[in-house]
């Protein structure tokens, strides 16, 4: 009955989008108002959106078999928290999120841009009706949530276990308002640029949505990140996986666009810039959708081998390139105000964030796409691993990190460096730490120095800046600040994580120098939907204090699948981190033990960084 | 003589340029060491010489062929047709299992031997990397 519901509301929903868009082109030169029937079809449009979701969720909560998707996805005995997170942990059901996001938020744009041009309204308006009637068309004809099937299963297949965590039951909704949440800046750009309204009032109006996207796509990366850590028991906070690699590449974009719509906002130039990176965010968000659910990379996001849904996004990126590039040739006019760019200004150093922007992305982009360019043309299978990344984007760090110490330094226009003394002893200051912490390292000693150099001095001068300066910057340098946290934990955590792995039986000990590992006992414990193992660790190091971990192996019920959960203590100057994993047939358990550095400040840090996005966008709503 | 705007504008455009050529370069070029390749079993066999580069082996874990001792642990990829001795220490992913798809990462020894060192995780039981899905097609 609730499929029933979903079903039908989703095609009231498409209907409302071709209405709206109709009502749209029909009110497009008449008077200054936008007419009441276009306010009325797009929130009604929300409305039915809204419905089918809560059919689908419905659905999920009285685990209704009699629906495909929740009888691929969920199980009675599962928790009533995961069979709602289950709701959109699959392909068909993730697509009807995205659809929700994208009503949403072109609802509340219509709710909060009154005092904007009505010609630009509804062109924005127009263009994200596009977009959802193309989402609603790919979900009803290739992945519809509410297929039905006869007879009725007496029970379901059950949640991907690894899925069935808190971090990752949130992960979805969160990333999607920032993957989705930069359909709005896409759809503006376009209209702005097609209605001539590409000037510093649209800069400050659209700045708030930015800011707003890009606050859930940090957060959204930042709670994959955590997950994969503890879940996936890898350890590491980022992997160089593709699927993370395209959350991580509109990321890039927008982070770009948010500098550069500074320059647009105070200075009016930029614009073509600004226009550019608009489209790419979105449309390098709608690569990441169809990179991920055509199957063409395999990971745990991949939920199904589906050419024909593949094929369907792909024409429709084409379509909106192609109609995003028609609008930018044909309507925009670069004005060249004869501008002069000095060296030493903000101007340049916008640009030159923006280079460097470009060129991670370009590097994140290439080692992506490659694999899959290469098997395509040479049937030759290959994979781009971390050492690519590192190579290419680590030494460019140092001077970014440089110019992102001084670069807001500057004024707009023409500006010159003060306190040259002062910037000179904190490079030494920070060059001598860093000496300090490193001179027991033996290899790659003097990159990890000058790396670690460029990022205490970051640290350095955004930390005086909080000390002295007036709150007028504060987000700006909470960011950076937070950015400058993020490299440097990342680097001592880099350097100075160790590991050990060994296999053990029940009572044997690992020895070495400075470490043993007791592999004490195995308890057993039944819960709802799994059974648990549960090994118990003492661990005595030389330096710390010995501690007792218990690692935990979960044995599913349905679908049978075994799933190590890390257990890990928790300091502000180390994570210790233990994973167990059983081998088959044998008495033997596979141990990993790690010892991670400045963990939380990674966390922390980011948290910061999105922090400083939120705190930006409530200042300016504040200021209005 | 040409104005210093002309010459400014000229010297940017060509730094511009060499810089993106730079780039182009930098990124192939490390593209082209850094790629691990995909064999199977039976490609490896057909290797005219043994390389010191990382690859890939996929295939089945043979049945009966896992066995482990404290520091390591050796088991052996077959792709029906081909089988080649795999041994590997480090960190041992949930879903490895005989009779179940497995990519290895490391070096060859040589045509018959494997020293991997890593294991790639896998996230569902009826999921198989499409490499192996391939490699075993063809047998």
């Amino acid at each position: 009955m609730a499929s029933l519901i979903g079903y039908y509301s989703l095609i009231l929903g498409l209907l409302c989008s071709l209405l709206t868009i109709l009502y749209s082109i029909k009110n497009f030169n008449n008077n200054n108002v936008i007419k009441k029937e276009v306010l009325f079809f797009t929130f009604l449009q929300f409305f039915f959106v809204i419905i089918s979701f809560l059919g689908l969720i419905v659905s999920f909560i009285i685990s209704d078999f009699s629906n495909e998707t929740v009888y691929n996805h969920s199980h009675t005995t599962k928790p009533l928290f995961y069979k709602i997170s289950g709701t959109w942990g699959n392909h068909e059901g993730s697509l009807l999120l995205w659809l929700f996001v994208l009503t949403l938020f072109i609802f509340l744009f219509l709710l909060k841009s009154n005092n904007q041009p009505k010609k630009y309204r509804i062109l924005t308006l127009a263009f994200q009706q596009v977009i959802i009637t193309g989402f609603f068309i790919f979900l009803i004809k290739t992945s519809s949530p509410f297929n039905y099937i006869f007879p009725i299963p007496s029970e379901g297949l059950g949640l991907n276990p690894i899925l069935q965590d808190p971090a990752l039951a949130i992960h979805p909704p969160i990333l999607y308002l920032g993957y989705v949440g930069s359909s709005i800046i896409f759809s503006s750009a376009l209209a702005a640029t097609a209605s001539g309204y590409i000037s510093k009032d649209w800069a400050k109006h659209i700045k708030g949505w930015v800011l707003i996207s890009w606050f859930f796509l940090t957060l959204g990366i930042l709670l994959g990140s955590i997950w994969a850590y503890y879940e996936l028991g890898w350890g590491g906070f980022w992997f160089w996986d593709p699927v993370e690699n395209v959350s991580l590449m509109p990321w890039l974009a927008l982070t770009t666009l948010l500098h550069c719509i500074l320059a647009l906002e105070k200075r009016s130039i930029l614009t073509s810039w600004v226009i550019i990176l608009s489209i790419a965010t979105f449309t390098l968000s709608m690569c990441g959708t169809f990179l991920v659910r055509s199957g063409i990379l395999n990971s745990v996001h991949t939920f199904a081998n589906d050419p024909e849904r593949g094929l369907f996004i792909l024409i429709f990126l084409f379509f909106l390139i192609f109609l995003s590039l028609f609008i930018f040739f044909y309507f925009h006019k670069n004005e060249n105000k004869n501008f002069k760019l000095f060296l030493l200004s903000k101007e340049t150093s916008i640009l030159i964030n923006n280079w460097f922007m470009m060129y991670f992305l370009s590097v994140i982009l290439v080692g992506t796409i490659y694999p899959i360019f290469l098997e395509v043309i040479s049937s030759e299978k290959i994979s781009v691993g971390p050492p690519f990344y590192n190579k290419l984007i680590i030494p460019f760090l140092i001077p970014f990190l440089f110019a992102m110490a001084i670069g807001p330094k500057l004024k707009w226009i023409k500006s010159e460096i003060q306190n040259k003394i002062n910037l000179i002893i904190f490079l030494v200051i920070s060059f001598s730490i860093s000496f300090l912490i490193l001179k027991n390292l033996n290899d790659n000693f003097l990159l990890n120095s000058i790396l670690l150099t460029s990022a205490f001095y970051l640290f350095f001068i955004t930390t005086k800046d909080f000390m002295i300066k007036k709150i007028q910057n504060f987000s700006q340098n909470l960011a950076h600040f937070g950015f400058s946290l993020l490299i440097l934990s990342i680097l001592l955590n880099n350097i100075f994580s160790t590991e050990v792995i060994t296999n053990l039986k029940i009572g044997e000990t690992f020895k070495s120098k400075n470490l043993s590992i007791n592999f004490q006992s195995i308890d057993q414990k039944d819960e709802q939907n799994f059974k648990s193992l549960i090994g118990k660790f003492e661990i005595n190091s030389s330096k710390d204090e010995s501690i007792i971990l218990k690692p935990e192996l979960r044995i599913y019920n349905q679908p049978n699948i075994t799933t190590s959960e890390a257990d890990i203590k928790i300091s502000l100057l180390k994570d210790r981190f233990i994973t167990m994993n059983s081998v088959q047939n044998q008495n033997y358990f596979n141990i990993r033990y790690q010892v991670k550095p400045f963990m939380i400040w990674i966390w922390i840090s980011v948290l910061l960084i999105s922090f400083a996005g939120i705190s930006s966008f409530f200042r300016k709503i504040y200021e209005n | 003589m040409y104005g210093r705007k002309v010459k400014l504008r000229f010297f940017f455009v060509l730094s511009a340029f060499l810089i993106l050529v730079l780039t182009v370069v930098l990124i192939l070029k490390s593209l082209e060491e850094n790629v691990v390749y995909f064999q199977s079993p039976s490609e490896i066999k057909e290797l005219l010489e043994v390389k010191k580069k990382k690859i890939r082996v996929g295939g089945m874990v043979k049945n009966d062929s896992i066995s482990i001792k404290t520091k390591e642990l050796e088991f052996i990829i077959t792709d029906f047709k081909s089988e080649i001795n795999v041994v590997y220490s480090g960190a041992i992913p949930n879903l490895f299992e005989e009779g179940k798809g497995v990519v290895a990462e490391g070096f060859l020894k040589d045509k018959n031997f494997f020293i991997a060192t890593k294991i790639l995780a896998k996230h569902d039981e009826n999921y198989m990397p499409p490499e192996v899905k391939e490699a075993l097609k063809e047998k």
